[in-house]
């Protein structure tokens, strides 16, 4: 425990404490705090354990790249596993829980994994646990993985906003750079949007603070963001820039205290990316002792928080940017000392001991930092700062296509211009200093003139600091997955060289850090073992997301009925108040059956009355796709299976439609209304699909002037009559005696009330139907006049699974259930047009392959079964001896209470040869008996259609 | 070889990890070779592991024009089964799963083989009708298959969506035991390990730049290494497929498209089975690491480019979220896509095409990483014998002008 | 998410688009005189290219069916025609 607060400065509110727990700890920190700058400040070191060996972990960085910090988090907002302690703003009653540690992260039994690493190293569970079988192992394996824990009954809300914007300029980084870029661009009065990660504009500049255009950055800061504004830009703090994608769209995620994530996709016309850069660590023996620190990290914290990391603190280095880390930490009264790799160097800060030429080779301590071995000499410490240079954050640019070049001053790759339409600023193109950062933003920012001009320049004099293959001791390259350089060894010994399968092999840079420090220390150390250079060594692919971010954000507000809307009923209320219950079919809400009880003896007597006097049920979701013009009939003839054109105006005709693999893709009746005008029904799912069947050849073969198609479905509402007193059923609900008179399969329009109806008489049940329509905005009229007359006639409104039953018993199909993705129209008994038309048609020439010339093909039959329960749809139809290869299944089964015996429809292999055959459904490993019937099993000579 | 084992490991310990040796020889093309197989993926290195085991043939080449395994064998969300309706894809799928039954110890090198079984999940009546029909087929074709109820299924899945609010709520579906996931590195490095020790040359970074035919036969490949001769060449090179094989007048029924698959962060186990949502489209595993491992659909642009688009993530992502609501605490780790090469039945392609001596193995689209044992099995019967074997005679590319398609989708009434 | 150009309506999401075949292939007719082969090969044979690759879109929202002209791995679109006709 060495972490400190000073009594005053930093961003913090000190007259508002807020408790909090670590661990069962009791801690406090302030306003302002993170949970990373809290427990700095006031708490334990080991703040979690590594993945594999279960080593302490304590606090490394400050932001996205933190491997180390990583909570379980209990707060206002509910549970966050996995909650990244630099990234969260302390609250109130906070309680933070360590992960991957049992009890805790002090004590963790597990903790003895690392006495076994010599036998644990990369990819060595390839090689063991075959012995018993994997599954032997594994549920050890997996109690011991993972990091927090899921808390199974908190579900957060699908609420994050999805947002969708343009802008002249996007700046991703609003540290020097991406101001600078920001106010050139805002002053020519583009719109530009500056977005910053933090939670507040000024990047490095809010910890190393800085002086522009002779006043502090926070004059320049608030210029450039007032400018920004005015030109009707806007800058987004607590916004991460998680993804580049095709066409120039940029996502984001903006979090917003105390209300809902918003989720930004932007597109924008031009780019700048001031992402800045990371600060690497060093490598050295025990590097991953808890108390070894980014320096940057460190300042961080002391300037916006007023914590210190330590007391008695080792800063080891090789540039410059270090200096005034050292200074820093010198003034709250730290002994610091500076350990510089170099062997010159700026003039040592006031009160900073200066070790030159000086090379840290290990940490020492059991289960903390307690000191250092520097060029072979003991160095006092409870701290350990380092600074390993800097890595430039280019992994938009890459996401957006962009390649990288190395560069040998920044000892960075970096981008490489001209790769990607991005411009690039700051230390994110691996310019390093501030006025660096200014002058690149501002041309980025296309700005003439002058450049903001910075009081200090700097070069950083950066050295080349590497792992060291030769040094004793393990040093760690990945904190988190507990990949050591040893790994890399081994990984390049056993021919894991690529840089994707040291990545793979070694589960290097897969951590939740995303590899941000792990990736170049495993390009550095593949390249110090192979003698082959960085870029030599390759690179491995950046892809979304830059930092991880909640899948809610993602997801937004696609949750339970917004995560595939459901299509409703316009008489849906009418309905509900006579008590339908509703179920989804073919993405449709529809009454299933009417009234309580159980389904299956509703739907039962349903039927039955519709059988015997007359059912009500509402046909809404049919498709209506009306195809007009005088070139309408030769299309449908050539869309359709069944010929269009020779049908009568004033009539209806069944009819296929196929795709071009010759598959029934749908059926319906089509209406003639006059010569130029037709209706396509279509199955309630299948609507789209036809339209675009139609369409395609309306536009690719036929002269688009000629047609004309129109999706009408909506706009009607249909309500069907069905039932021996359908008639009376209408006349008595005012029905114009015209359309009463109409024969089978006939259809007339008119004005009724006032408003147009169209009826038809078409049946999907067998018995005398009329098919009534109105504009949906008469539906609720026409609903009541047929509810006024339905008692006298003992009508009953019937759901769809009694419509299943009727029309099952009729061996009508439903195309998708009774047919599969093989069955054409001969195997459903319409061969008829396959033998006789000579003209071109949509799936012909697939009806004569030598497949569908097979006689053994699977066609539609009946089947009758044993005893009076009904086959369960799904079972398979096997010969009654001999080997049981499946022949078929049963696709519909019902129990016909007209019939008062079960019914099914089943596709069978050469079904129509089998009339009478004996067969045997296999279900789950039971058998019952079926004989093979047609398919229709009620009124097969059509009797009742006419009432 | 050394060989891998606990007290191999053990000894290796001791002495520093300094006796173990490559997985595999990194080979320079031979100017000619028996036979040579085009791309370096599980596919390619399973033709050339079984060219040599099972046909005696080791003057192999293998030509990656990457690193091996870095195709869809490295990217996809790593599932095996065999939960299939036509029996020909049974045939195909099931000697897939029991080759990876004991590739393990096969190889001797572990891929970490789960079988903890999948759930196939359904949300209406008519959907639980497909699994039984699915299941029925399952077991008349003698593989594992069971009818699931959604008492059992939430049993093995707890943190399924039952809220009130739910779109889909599981009402059970097909259960298949023998189901389950494989570390996908690992298969492509036993291969290519088994291979490379029977004498199969594995060669990285070699770019096949044209086939060489002459006389209606095929005689080689030139490549980014020059020119290698053969007189029998396997391509099971994915999406890479069309642009190899036209140069020799073939055309294929193959469109490509993005998969992604997504890793989230890592939690502590509490997903134990691998499954998939008929209502969201979307699968899920969770990793041994603890990630949850999910994908769904694909990006329906045609594309070579391994790059995902946000309007599929969104999608995937919510599906995910619908049917765990609870993942909705869980952060988005990692996201990748491959290119997958989808054929119009979505049956892989293997056969003869073109001129003699070329065979193809492809169009595995979103399925190839569970049929990697059987797609090298039978791609090197076919190179061995010049003739199919009885499982891949159905997948050949001439079911398509006999009409004879084995599209799944077919099978669960989805007509197209 | 790429932006593709309707004829008809302009500029929309990819979303709003279903791919629906490789441009310049023939139905071969009349059926009768069409071999098995050749129609396996206008129903299901494609070129996949990589690169340059014309193509038939729709515009599912609106309709309308054109050609698409782009990059299948850099994903550039460099032209949208309307099939030929809708403007006659």
């Amino acid at each position: 425990m060495s972490g400190w607060r000073l009594p005053s400065g930093g961003g913090i509110d000190r007259d508002k404490p807020l408790g909090f727990t670590f661990d069962g700890q009791t801690l406090t920190g302030f306003e302002g705090d993170t949970l990373a700058s809290a427990l700095l400040a006031s708490g334990p070191r080991i703040l979690g354990r590594s993945f594999k060996y279960h080593r302490p972990r304590g606090l490394w960085g400050m932001g996205g790249e933190e491997p180390n910090a990583i909570l379980d988090v209990t707060g206002p907002d509910g549970f966050t596993p996995n909650a990244r302690a630099t990234q969260m703003r302390l609250r109130d009653g906070m309680a933070l829980t360590s992960v991957n540690a049992a009890p805790d992260a002090a004590r963790d039994r597990f903790g003895i994994m690392d006495l076994a690493h010599r036998f644990l190293p990369a990819g060595f569970y390839y090689k063991t646990f075959m012995a018993l079988g994997w599954m032997r192992w594994e549920p050890m394996i997996r109690r011991m993985a993972g990091l927090g824990r899921v808390d199974p009954g908190h579900h957060p809300a699908a609420d994050a906003v999805p947002m969708n914007a343009r802008c002249d300029l996007l700046v991703i980084g609003a540290g020097p750079a991406g101001l600078a870029a920001a106010k050139a661009a805002a002053a020519q009065g583009r719109a530009v949007w500056l977005i910053d990660e933090a939670g507040e504009v000024g990047g490095s500049l809010r910890w190393r603070g800085g002086q522009i255009d002779g006043g502090d950055w926070r004059e320049f800061a608030s210029e450039t963001v007032k400018a920004v504004e005015a030109a009707g830009g806007r800058v987004m703090t607590d916004t991460t820039l998680w993804g580049a994608f095709d066409h120039g769209l940029y996502a984001a995620w903006q979090r917003r205290e105390g209300q809902p994530d918003r989720h930004w996709r932007i597109r924008a016309a031009t780019v700048v990316l001031a992402a800045g850069a990371i600060e690497r660590p060093l490598w050295f023996a025990n590097n991953d002792l808890p108390g070894v620190m980014s320096a940057e990290a460190a300042l961080h914290y002391l300037r916006l928080y007023g914590a210190v990391a330590g007391r008695r603190i080792l800063l080891a280095t090789g540039n410059d940017a270090s200096y005034p880390v050292a200074a820093a930490l010198a003034e709250t009264g730290a002994r610091v000392t500076l350990a510089d790799a170099r062997a010159d160097g700026p003039n040592a800060p006031e009160a900073v001991e200066l070790l030159r030429g000086a090379r840290l080779t290990k940490a020492k301590g059991a289960r903390e930092v307690g000191g250092a071995m520097v060029e072979g000499g003991h160095v006092g410490a409870d701290t350990v700062l380092v600074s390993g240079g800097y890595t430039p954050s280019v992994h938009l640019w890459c996401q957006a296509g962009g390649k990288l070049d190395w560069n040998a001053g920044a000892d960075a790759l970096v981008p490489r211009p001209g790769t990607c339409s991005m411009a690039v600023a700051g230390a994110a193109n691996g310019g390093f200093g501030l006025q660096h950062a200014l002058e690149e933003g501002h041309r980025a920012g296309t700005g003439t003139g002058r450049a903001p001009r910075a009081a200090t320049t700097g070069d950083w004099g950066l050295i080349p600091m590497r792992p060291d293959p030769t040094l004793k001791g393990r040093q760690w390259l990945d904190p988190q997955n507990d990949v050591t350089l040893k790994d890399v060894k081994l990984a390049a010994q056993e021919g894991y060289r690529s840089v994707e399968h040291l990545k793979r092999y070694t589960t290097l840079g897969m951590a939740t850090d995303q590899g941000r420090s792990a990736n170049f220390a495993g390009l550095a150390a593949m390249s110090a073992i192979t003698g082959l250079s960085i870029p030599e060594t390759g690179t491995t692919t950046y892809r979304p997301p830059f930092t991880p971010l909640p899948l809610k954000t993602i997801a937004g507000l696609r949750r339970g009925e917004l995560f595939n809307p459901v299509k409703r009923l316009a008489l849906e209320p009418q309905h509900r108040a006579q008590g339908a219950r509703f179920r989804e079919y073919g993405g449709w809400l529809r009454p299933s059956v009417y009234g309580d009880g159980e389904e299956s003896t509703l739907a039962q007597a349903e039927a039955k009355t519709a059988r015997e006097t007359v059912g009500l049920y509402d046909a809404s979701p049919l498709g209506k796709i009306e195809v007009i013009g005088p070139g309408a009939a030769e299309l449908l003839d050539f869309c359709g299976y069944i010929r269009m054109s020779t049908l009568k105006p004033g009539r209806a005709r069944y009819g296929f439609m196929l795709s071009e693999t010759g598959i029934v893709h749908d059926d319906g009746v089509v209406f003639r209304l006059a010569e130029d005008r037709f209706i396509v029904s279509a199955s309630s799912s299948h609507v789209a699909s036809v339209r675009m069947i139609l369409e395609e050849a309306r536009q690719d073969r036929f002269d688009p002037r000629r047609s004309y198609i129109h999706d009408v479905t909506a706009n009607w509402v249909t309500i069907t009559l069905t039932g021996p007193r359908a008639g009376d059923l209408a006349h008595a609900a005012g029905l114009p005696d015209r359309m009463l008179a109409l024969p089978h399969m006939g259809v007339a329009e008119g004005l009724w009330n006032g408003h147009p109806l169209r009826v038809a008489r078409v049946s999907f049940t067998g018995d005398l139907s009329y098919e009534i329509s109105v504009p949906a905005r008469h539906g609720a009229d026409l609903h009541a006049r047929l509810e006024a007359a339905r008692a006298a006639h003992k009508g009953r409104w019937i759901g769809l699974e009694a419509v299943m039953i009727l029309r099952a018993e009729k061996g009508f199909i439903l195309v998708g259930k009774d047919t599969d993705g093989l069955t054409m129209p001969h195997d459903l008994g319409w061969g008829g047009p396959r033998d006789k038309r000579k003209d071109e048609y949509f799936g012909r020439r697939s009806l004569f392959t030598p497949e569908a010339c097979r006689e053994d093909r699977r066609q539609l039959v009946g089947l009758v079964s044993e005893g009076s329960d009904p086959l369960p749809v799904g079972a398979h139809l096997v010969a009654s001896d001999g080997p049981r290869r499946s022949l078929g299944f049963v696709t519909s089964s019902h129990v016909s209470p007209t019939l008062n015996r079960p019914i099914a429809l089943a596709l069978l292999e050469a079904g129509g040869s089998r009339m009478g055959e004996a067969l045997t459904a296999f279900h789950l490993g039971e058998t019952r008996s079926v004989q093979v019937t047609p398919a229709c099993a009620f009124d097969p000579e059509g009797g009742r259609l006419n009432g | 070889m050394t060989r891998y084992s606990a007290f191999s490991l053990l000894r290796e310990g001791l002495r520093s990890h300094r006796g173990w040796r490559p997985a595999w020889r990194k080979a320079r093309p031979k100017p000619a070779y028996d036979a040579i197989i085009i791309g370096g993926g599980g596919h390619g290195l399973a033709t050339a592991y079984y060219l040599a085991k099972n046909h005696g043939m080791s003057r192999v080449a293998v030509l990656e024009r990457g690193w091996i395994g870095g195709g869809n064998t490295g990217r996809n969300t790593t599932a095996v089964r065999s939960n299939y309706f036509y029996p020909e894809s049974v045939a195909l799928y099931d000697l897939a799963l029991r080759l990876y039954e004991g590739l393990s110890q096969e190889l001797n090198y572990n891929v970490m083989l789960s079988q903890r079984g999948m759930l196939i999940a359904a949300h209406t009546p008519a959907q639980m009708e497909i699994c039984a029909r699915i299941a029925n087929a399952m077991r008349l074709n003698g593989v594992d298959g069971e009818l699931m109820g959604a008492e059992e299924a939430l049993r093995r899945i707890p943190l399924l969506n039952q809220t009130a609010d739910a779109r889909y709520k599981c009402m059970g579906g097909i259960w298949q035991g023998r189901a389950g996931v494989a570390r996908h590195d690992a298969v492509a490095w036993g291969y290519a390990r088994g291979a490379s020790d029977r004498g199969v040359d594995i060669i990285e970074n070699c770019a096949v730049e044209r086939l060489l035919i002459e006389g209606g036969r095929i005689t080689g490949v030139e490549t980014s290494l020059g020119t290698i001769r053969a007189d029998r060449v396997g391509v099971a090179a994915a999406g890479a497929t069309p642009g190899i094989v036209a140069e020799a007048g073939v055309r294929l029924p193959i469109h490509t498209y993005a998969l992604q698959a997504f890793v989230s962060e890592p939690v502590k186990p509490c997903l134990d089975t691998v499954l998939l949502y008929l209502g969201t489209g979307t699968y899920v595993s969770q990793s041994d690491k603890g990630e949850m491992v999910f994908g769904g659909g694909l990006d329906r642009v045609p594309t070579h480019a391994q790059k995902g688009n946000l309007p599929a993530q969104e999608v995937v992502i919510s599906g995910l979220l619908e049917m765990f609501p609870a993942f909705g605490q869980l952060k988005l780790l990692r996201q990748w896509a491959g290119v997958v090469d989808v054929v119009p039945d979505s049956s892989p392609v293997i056969g003869p095409v073109g001129p003699e001596g070329l065979f193809i193995n492809c169009g595995w689209g979103t399925g190839g990483f569970k049929a990697i044992p059987a797609g090298g099995w039978l791609l090197a019967h076919l190179m061995a014998k010049g003739q199919h074997h009885e499982i891949s005679r159905p997948f050949d590319l001439d079911r398509f002008a006999r009409g004879r398609l084995i599209d799944e989708a077919a099978g669960a009434g989805i007509s197209h | 998410m790429q932006i593709f150009t309707c004829p008809f309506c302009g500029p929309r999401e990819e979303t709003e688009f279903h791919f629906a075949a490789e441009a310049g292939k023939h139905r071969p007719e009349p059926a009768e005189e069409v071999s098995d082969a050749d129609w396996a090969d206008y129903l299901y044979l494609n070129d996949a290219p990589k690169g340059a690759a014309r193509e038939v879109w729709v515009h599912a929202t609106c309709g309308e069916f054109f050609v698409m002209t782009r990059d299948t791995v850099t994903r550039e679109i460099t032209d949208v025609t309307a099939l030929p006709g809708r403007d006659g």
